[in-house]
């Protein structure tokens, strides 16, 4: 696949972090196309986060390049080709719901009537519908993550980037949340970078799950989820899902065996 | 209900003073206690005697002294409202500058904080020197007062815009960056609402400050027409009619109260955030 083709290139990506000399990621190379639902999986300090922020060019890389769209990420940042959700909701007080959503348009000059045509949209999309002059503090944690969700989306960006974004959330409000993601990545077939620390999200959700391993941060391997497209609650409890998640759990396991080793300083 | 309860809360305080200050009056006087000090009509008139000052001229041939106190106060008003007013434009726009810059910042606050261990009373002559030769006429003398009002005021505006400044929200601010957003967007629809509650707590300090400010300001520039005035002039008085000093000083006290609460309203007005937990 070349960079053309795809939606982010990662080309031998290496991070380094000048304090304690830590290698945050060692030479990772991925490719996404464009409408795959990519998962970065591993266990804290693999790196998953980090790798996320560069392809956002929130931080770069000490070496290697990531090109988004065909361009070079900071390019791509410019001109406003993605959009990010972090696990907090991270919605600004001060403004209300729809006065949040309409962030990132006000600051693309959309013109008022305009903003407003397409807040209604994403509140709609969203299921926020309704609440859109409440404040955010007046919301449920769930409520709040769709609203971000919601301003991510609202200027269509090619790429969406997802930072654990229901970590913070209570199970059950997770995997409906999981459905309403699916279901909006379903309509508006945009690419989407995933990161988690749940094995059955991640398989749940995704086109392919990127496994990653830590000290220094690899890809320990990637796996095709081949579920049917369309997935609903019937298919956390087939077993071609199980099989999917005791394979990605093999893998994070088999690289767990490197977490602690008896070597190691302290 | 919530209103009329705070306001009950207020006159309950109210009475439990002015009943701890006759209290303390009729003990020390009946068991002529002398320690800290004597307590007789000098050192603690009766509240009633103070209250009845309001309504008797101060000297013969003047008006009452409730009318005379009004007119000062007011004049005390403009020049700390003046004074208020310059010195929360400084002191937020200083912040938004140094907010940008650690240098600017390790430069500055050591001498910005220097200035406020200056006692007022040295500086403002010089102040008045400085400021009253540029004046127009209409703003002779209290101009200046005005000037050293701001310089009480500017400081905790100041710090506390810095601290609101820098205490945005570090996703906030990527978030920010992903929108490729300048400096000035970042300051206006992040930073600056950020700021907004430290702000509102510094002008709350601010505002009373401005009216010390005010009135100490008033006394090496001469000026009769405020209430610093009046504390000189009643002060020269105080052993024969100290009621007259006490009644200035309930004024000066209600100026500072009622600057306090126009903040306190503007604040509800324009900060938005979640309500406060009380426990």
């Amino acid at each position: 696949m070349t960079a053309e083709q795809s939606v982010v290139s990662i080309e031998s990506v290496t991070k380094t972090f000048a304090q304690g000399n830590v290698t945050a990621l060692q030479d990772i190379d991925l490719d996404l196309a464009p409408g795959e639902f990519v998962s970065l999986i591993g266990p804290s300090g693999c790196g998953k986060s980090t790798l996320l922020r560069i392809i956002g060019d929130l931080i770069e890389p000490t070496s290697g390049a990531v090109t988004v769209n065909g361009k070079p990420a900071k390019q791509a940042r410019v001109d406003g080709d993605y959009g990010i959700v972090f696990q907090d909701a991270v919605l600004f007080d001060w403004r209300t719901v729809a006065k949040n959503i309409a962030l990132p348009l006000e600051m693309l000059g959309w013109p008022k009537e305009r903003r407003r045509a397409r807040v209604a949209e994403m509140l709609e999309l969203v299921e926020l519908k309704g609440f859109g002059d409440h404040y955010p503090w007046q919301l449920s944690g769930g409520m709040q993550q769709r609203a971000s969700i919601a301003r991510a989306l609202a200027f269509e960006p090619a790429l969406l980037l997802m930072d654990e974004p229901f970590g913070a959330l209570d199970e059950m409000t997770r995997e409906r949340l999981n459905l309403e993601l699916l279901s909006i990545w379903e309509r508006l077939s945009s690419t989407v970078v995933f990161v988690t620390h749940s094995i059955s999200e991640a398989v749940f959700l995704s086109t392919r799950v990127v496994v990653m391993s830590p000290r220094p941060g690899r890809i320990a391997g990637i796996v095709e989820i081949d579920l049917p497209s369309h997935r609903d609650v019937e298919t956390r409890e087939a077993p071609r899902f199980f099989e999917l998640v005791t394979e990605v759990r093999e893998l994070l396991r088999l690289r767990g065996e490197h977490l602690f080793p008896e070597e190691e300083p302290a | 209900m919530r209103a009329a309860g705070r306001v009950a809360a207020v006159a309950a305080v109210l009475v439990v003073l002015v009943g701890l200050w006759e209290l303390y009056r009729w003990i020390w006087s009946s068991a002529g206690w002398t320690w800290p000090f004597i307590v007789d009509a000098t050192s603690m008139p009766h509240v009633w005697t103070i209250l009845k000052a309001f309504g008797e001229p101060a000297q013969v041939n003047q008006p009452d002294l409730w009318s005379i106190l009004l007119h000062k106060a007011l004049f005390t008003m403009k020049e700390a409202a003046v004074g208020f007013t310059i010195g929360a434009i400084v002191g937020f726009a200083l912040g938004c500058v140094l907010v940008h810059s650690r240098l600017l910042q390790r430069g500055f606050l050591p001498y910005l904080v220097a200035s406020q261990t200056i006692p007022i009373l040295a500086i403002a002559p010089m102040v008045v020197v400085w400021v009253n030769p540029k004046l127009p006429a209409s703003l002779q003398g209290w101009g200046a007062v005005a000037v050293i009002a701001s310089y009480l005021t500017f400081f905790p505006v100041l710090i506390n815009t810095l601290r609101g400044l820098q205490s945005a929200d570090t996703r906030a601010l990527e978030l920010m960056r992903t929108y490729a957003a300048g400096r000035w967007e970042v300051l206006w629809k992040l930073r600056v609402p950020t700021s907004l509650p430290y702000v509102f707590a510094a002008l709350k300090l601010a505002a009373t400050a401005s009216v010390v400010g005010a009135i100490i300001g008033e006394l090496p520039s001469g000026l009769q027409s405020g209430l610093g005035g009046a504390i000189i002039n009643f002060n020269q008085y105080y052993s024969l009619e100290p009621q007259e000093l006490w009644a200035t000083n309930i004024v000066a006290a209600l100026v500072g109260i009622a600057f306090f609460v126009v903040i306190v309203i503007a604040e509800k007005a324009i900060v938005r955030r979640p309500p406060e937990t009380t426990t």
